[in-house]
């Protein structure tokens, strides 16, 4: 037992000492492998995990309450620091739930250029998640070379907000800013480079003894698990439902454009690594048509980038500095902040951990009355208490690297 | 005047409303214009008292009573196949009508269709669990007791999530302050030391990059060196900058042990 004092207070009910064979293992929260704050408490017998309690909230900004104290133009930068690999994501999915509450249609040229946001910040969060699992799994070698490919990516994104990591590049109601003139010249230069990329890391990992022992038939989630835990993404995938909202509720464009789901049966680690490299490949075919459509956009002179909704939207910035209504609305929405209509609204998208989920509730204010974030890596930890129980202690760690979970997210 | 902040609801408030201001409503639809929908309605109906039901951003919402929830959530999933609980969550409307607002959003993938069913509750009232049906209530319902403060019974193992173990109170009820108090500032220093440490202690820095010039103990300064400890002046006499490497890395080719001095004082 813990005798709690001063100097040593109570940490939580774990006992280390016990009198059967029962080792309780406390991994992380510091653990390098733990993809940033998590920590796992681990009830061992021998090499073997009997029970798991994933512990997490280390990272727990209240997010969704700094949310019902923000005007809605005012949250969006925040909503940044949920997922951080892929940002725009999360920016998208909180825009579209508001767009959704107001009733709002956006600029085509502002759709394909989210899109193409979307697809690189997807492209970028794979190959982050391909880096740290390869690296917990000891291949230093996909570390580098993935993490070069990334930094294109970042580059590119930087090009059009200016930020690599925090992007807030997507506005409620449409973009800010139309994309650079070199940026669909480097998207190509990427893309034409990247299928070779990846090649080499499937070359690298594909049949390496290593990595298939480490992956093959470990971590194996049933179709009813992924289910009733309610995983989406990758991780519902993976085990045999093919559900992708990018299909079966189309956002933004994506029903104009060609790609294909991947899916698999398998429901363990390898499944859920061959299914991030097929994503990845679906991603450029996404992007490659979304090239095509932008240019179709300049052919047909589609200029507009945000909504016109001037209850809700400023003006252009035209129009704000040469009239003197678009000044005192834009003055009035920036200090006072939207109100939306009242009522609820849920909208959900597919981001690159699974569904993302936005749940707003709105008295008719310029504070949302309640905000509930739906990250889908919540969920995916979640699942660890099912999952880990039966296996081995090096499983863990690449089990961890396959949820593809993020604290941000998970946290909040 | 000291300005007047409702105890109830200490949220942020518009500044300016304007008087003959009325708030638009976001469409709502009857649930017979959608077939699905309305099938699965009459399915909860047939069991189930419903109080409210209409489509609103082509979702679903059926307001139940609270004591239903377990059964709309069993029927939903066996007789209407929405086999995920995609999400849990409270609303604090105790300000107003001493209620929270549980909100439970399934969704079914064999039909492509969201569901969120709701219930108004009495703050000393508690939902049934709905994990026996959703593992992904497990973790939804622990997130709702810990932010809102909503009872479950049944739950397997109810417990904090985000919050600490021993946390007073749940942060998104309206009444939770947004600052920190003084008790939250010293939290870790009370605990750990005891009051009595707080002077010894100190605020927490907040900035750890922060230099203090003024602070000879723990930080020197390049081209301006003074004894550890020593007090600093303004006019401090310049010291050169000197690299170990300019006259030649100091290499030990031969070890004397009767030349060498040994060093107690670690921080010498």
């Amino acid at each position: 037992m813990q005798q709690p004092n001063r100097l040593r207070p109570f940490f939580e009910n774990i006992s280390f000492d016990r009198k059967d064979n029962e080792m309780v293992i406390n991994f992380g929260p510091q653990h390098p492998s733990a993809h940033g704050q998590l920590r796992l408490v681990l009830h061992m017998q021998q090499e073997q995990i009997t029970k798991a309690h994933p512990d997490v909230g280390y990272l727990h900004r209240g997010m969704e309450k700094m949310a019902e104290n923000m005007i809605y133009n005012e949250f969006l930068p925040t909503t940044d620091r949920m997922d951080y690999i892929a940002s725009s994501s999360n920016n998208y999915g909180f825009a579209l739930a508001v767009e959704k509450l107001i009733g709002l249609e956006v600029p085509r040229r502002a759709k394909v250029i989210r899109m193409m946001l979307l697809e690189i910040n997807r492209l970028m969060s794979h190959l982050f998640w391909l880096a740290t699992t390869a690296l917990d799994i000891g291949a230093m070698t996909v570390f580098l070379y993935a993490f070069r490919e990334r930094e294109y990516l970042m580059d590119i994104i930087e090009d059009y907000c200016g930020a690599r990591l925090t992007h807030s590049s997507i506005r409620i109601g449409g973009v800010p800013l139309d994309i650079p003139d070199n940026f669909i010249h480097d998207l190509k230069e990427f893309l034409d480079k990247f299928p070779q990329d990846l090649k080499d890391y499937e070359d690298l990992l594909d049949t390496n003894r290593i990595w298939k022992m480490r992956m093959e038939d470990v971590g194996v989630i049933s179709k009813e698990m992924a289910e009733s835990w309610g995983c989406s993404g990758v991780m519902l995938r993976a085990s045999g439902h093919n559900w992708d909202l990018r299909k079966e509720e189309p956002y933004e464009l994506y029903d104009e454009v060609e790609f294909d789901v991947p899916v698999s049966d398998k429901g363990d680690n390898y499944a859920r690594y061959k299914l991030y490299m097929a994503e990845m490949r679906e991603s450029s075919k996404i992007l490659y048509q979304t090239m095509d459509m932008y240019k179709k956009t300049q052919e047909n002179n589609e200029t507009e980038l945000m909504a016109h909704a001037p209850q809700y939207i400023s003006a252009p910035k035209l129009d704000i500095m040469t009239q003197n209504y678009a000044l005192m609305q834009h003055f009035v929405l920036v200090t006072q902040g939207m109100r939306p209509p009242v009522g609820e609204v849920y909208v959900p998208t597919e981001s690159p951990k699974g569904e993302l989920g936005f749940f707003i509730n709105s008295q008719g204010g310029p504070y949302p009355y309640r905000l509930k974030m739906r990250a889908p890596s919540f969920w995916h930890t979640g699942i660890l208490q099912d999952l880990l129980p039966g296996s081995m202690i090096p499983d863990v760690v690449a089990i961890i690297g396959t949820t593809n979970i993020v604290f941000g997210e998970v946290d909040r | 005047m000291r300005k007047y902040v409702p105890k109830d609801d200490v949220q942020k408030k518009p500044y300016y409303t304007d008087r003959y201001w009325v708030a638009p409503q976001v469409a709502k639809f009857d649930v017979e214009s959608d077939e699905v929908f309305a099938a699965d309605l009459a399915a909860i109906k047939a069991k189930c008292e419903v109080i409210e039901a209409y489509i609103q951003v082509d979702q679903m919402v059926v307001m139940i009573k609270p004591t239903d929830n377990f059964t709309v959530a069993q029927i939903l999933k066996d007789e209407c196949a929405y086999n995920q609980l995609s999400e849990v969550g409270a609303m604090d409307w105790i300000a107003k009508q001493n209620q929270y607002e549980v909100f439970y959003q399934f969704l079914s993938m064999s039909k492509r269709k969201r569901v969120r069913v709701k219930c108004f509750l009495d703050v000393d009232q508690a939902v049934e669990s709905l994990n026996p049906l959703y593992r992904s209530a497990d973790w939804a319902e622990r997130e709702m007791w810990d932010m809102s403060g909503v009872k479950v019974n049944n739950h397997p193992y109810m417990k904090r999530i985000l919050m600490p173990d021993d946390w007073v109170g749940h942060p998104l009820l309206k009444t939770y302050p947004l600052q920190g108090d003084e008790a939250a500032a010293w939290y870790e220093v009370d605990r750990i030391f005891g009051k009595e440490a707080r002077d010894v202690i100190g605020p927490e820095n907040r900035e750890p990059a922060m230099v203090d010039r003024y602070d000879t103990e723990r930080f020197g300064r390049l081209g301006h060196e003074i004894e550890r400890g020593a007090e600093f002046k303004e006019d401090q006499a310049k010291t050169p900058l000197a690299y170990q490497e300019e006259g030649g890395v100091l290499i030990i080719k031969k070890f004397h042990e009767d030349d060498t001095v040994e060093i107690t004082d670690r921080k010498r």
